[in-house]
């Protein structure tokens, strides 16, 4: 009896499990391999066979290479984008907006209440050729008479960059929300000028924010088609444009699949690379 | 610590020309916080105000006049009612299902030591890190082969189950966050005082983590209610708001989509405002009872 229920309790992890691991099993990691699958498979629509067709992959990557670049660049300036409007921001809130914190935690996630299509849609109405900040930018000669903003490669990047926003910001709070306000005073007290504090203390503190932040901005942000698709013209397309029109246009499965895995790939590379430079920095800082 | 400052010089206080160039670049900050703010807020202005717009043409894209008839008229587009339904049905159903399933695994995770401790958590971390447009192609491929099959059809169902997927991810972390920080004794007490495994989760466990079991399931409905990405790909030809708006969108966009998103907001909104007061106010009383 008395083994039966060490037995018994030895099996409970595994039966709270079963049925979330299960549900990730069959609807995240098959899925996964039955895409790898459709990579490597030839033919037209809809007779395709699986032939351990490799060359979708290099055929993909000379095709395009344009937009596989492009995804990366967007998404990177996006991302650096972010950390600049946000750090400062977050900053401020943490340390000077004392009881107003959980206010402006509010508005920063704010953006994520208005549907994402639709956010993305109101930088039509801000952007458009007779709306107000283009006119401003006539006025000023910054855009010629006939400038756009709108079907830019900037609108593209700045319609990443606001929707991504909270994704760099609430990690950058947590981490700088954290520092334990006693070592500025401390740093202050051994005669760290402001920006030595800063640059010493805080930075360096809120480093794994920074790495978080810039992670899960990234991420999502070089995968993205809605922000090329409807303020972009073709000329902005992104990987993301393309795997989308193939699968669900074009219905070039085999090809579509390739490409989300050289998406992926290249996002892993990145990430190991990343974590490289970061672990060692902080090895040797 | 202390004895350290102890033995240096008392602090000099610092001159009147630092502390000026101190008080302007906090109000440098201050300013630029808020043109941040201004920044965020500014599309959610324009998405409200446009809600309110009567345009002349068939785009709302330049300001004409103020009306309320969108208003008055939400569902006066065809297919938009449906699809609001369509995405309340989802986000209810997958979000009750993926809290139940991601609470069970962050409790496992959590409570037990167990061989495969490490690959669970990767499994529930790798849906998170995976962008949008892979997890619904795969999915999608997923889906074609069943559907070959006979085994289900593009619609409802596929959204439903791909949203459980990657809400119940969501759901382990916010979990596991409040249970890692979590008074055991209060278990063993009830243990202690007799009560069965069942009956002190009932009555100990479940009451502790229902604020956590909440707010994963609040950003769970969100998370369900915006999103595109996925649900494109395995809606077949089932329309979710987010789905309905892409499809008008390349023809032109309604004012009513504006209600909509606006309504949304609004109800997003007051619950998050309600949150906040509801914190001030636990906050006041814990100080008032720690004086």
């Amino acid at each position: 009896m008395g083994a039966f229920f060490h037995r018994h309790r030895g099996l409970t992890p595994y039966l709270l499990l079963a049925p979330g691991v299960l549900w990730l099993a069959i609807f995240f990691l098959a899925p996964l391999a039955f895409l790898g699958r459709q990579s490597l498979q030839s033919g037209i629509f809809p007779d395709f066979e699986f032939t351990w067709a490799f060359s979708n992959f290099s055929d993909a990557i000379s095709t395009y290479h344009t937009q596989l670049v492009r995804s990366f660049m967007y998404a990177g300036i996006a991302t650096v984008a972010c950390l600049v409007l946000a750090y400062p921001l977050v900053y401020w809130i943490a340390f000077r907006a004392g009881p107003w914190r959980n206010l402006f935690l509010l508005i920063i996630v704010a953006p994520f209440f208005v549907t994402y299509l639709v956010r993305t849609l109101a930088w039509l109405n801000i952007l458009a050729d007779q709306g107000p900040v283009v006119g401003i930018l006539r006025d000023l000669h910054v855009l010629g008479p006939d400038g756009r903003l709108l079907a830019t490669t900037f609108a593209v990047i700045a319609g990443i960059t606001y929707n991504f926003f909270p994704f760099m910001a609430l990690p950058l709070y947590v981490s700088l929300e954290q520092i334990d306000p006693r070592l500025l005073e401390a740093a202050k007290d051994l005669y760290a000028s402001p920006t030595q504090a800063f640059l010493r203390v805080t930075l360096p503190l809120s480093a794994p924010g920074i790495v978080a932040g810039t992670l899960v901005t990234f991420i999502p942000a070089a995968g993205d088609f809605i922000n090329a698709a409807l303020l972009g013209t073709p000329n902005q397309s992104m990987i993301g444009n393309v795997i989308q029109a193939k699968f669900l246009e074009a219905l070039a499965y085999p090809s579509a699949a390739a490409l989300s895995f050289i998406l992926m790939g290249t996002i892993l590379v990145i990430l190991l690379v990343y974590a490289r430079i970061v672990g060692t920095e902080k090895l040797t800082g | 610590m202390t004895t350290t400052t102890a033995t240096l010089p008392p602090t000099r206080r610092p001159s009147v020309g630092a502390r000026a160039w101190r008080f302007a670049k906090r109000h440098a900050l201050t300013v630029y916080a808020l043109l941040i703010v201004g920044y965020l807020l500014l599309p959610i202005f324009v998405v409200i105000l446009f809600s309110f717009n009567a345009p002349k043409g068939r785009f709302n894209y330049v300001w004409q006049g103020f009306t309320l008839d969108n208003w008055a008229h939400w569902d006066a587009v065809l297919g938009i009612r449906s699809a609001i339904v369509t995405s309340i049905e989802v986000g209810i159903l997958a979000t009750v299902v993926a809290t139940v399933l991601g609470t069970l695994i962050a409790l496992a995770i959590v409570r037990h030591r167990f061989a495969g401790r490490g690959a669970t958590n990767l499994l529930v971390f790798l849906p998170l890190s995976t962008p949008e447009i892979v997890l619904g192609a795969s999915l999608l491929t997923l889906f074609l082969v069943l559907r070959d099959a006979k085994v289900i059809q593009l619609g409802f169902w596929t959204i439903f189950i791909a949203h459980v997927m990657f809400i119940a991810s969501f759901v382990v972390i916010t979990v596991k966050a409040r249970l890692i920080g979590f008074d055991r004794h209060l278990e063993e007490a009830a243990m202690d005082l007799g009560a069965n495994e069942w009956t002190t989760f009932r009555k100990i466990t479940l009451p502790l983590l229902a604020p956590a079991m909440l707010a994963a399931a609040l950003l769970g409905f969100a998370l369900s209610i915006d999103d595109f990405v996925i649900t494109y790909f395995v809606a077949g030809p089932t329309q979710t708001f987010p789905v309905f708006v892409w499809g008008i969108a390349r023809v032109a966009v309604p004012p009513q989509v504006n209600v909509v998103a606006s309504a949304f907001f609004l109800i997003a909104i007051a619950i998050g405002v309600g949150n906040v007061l509801w914190q001030y106010r636990t906050a006041r009383h814990q100080r008032q009872g720690a004086a």
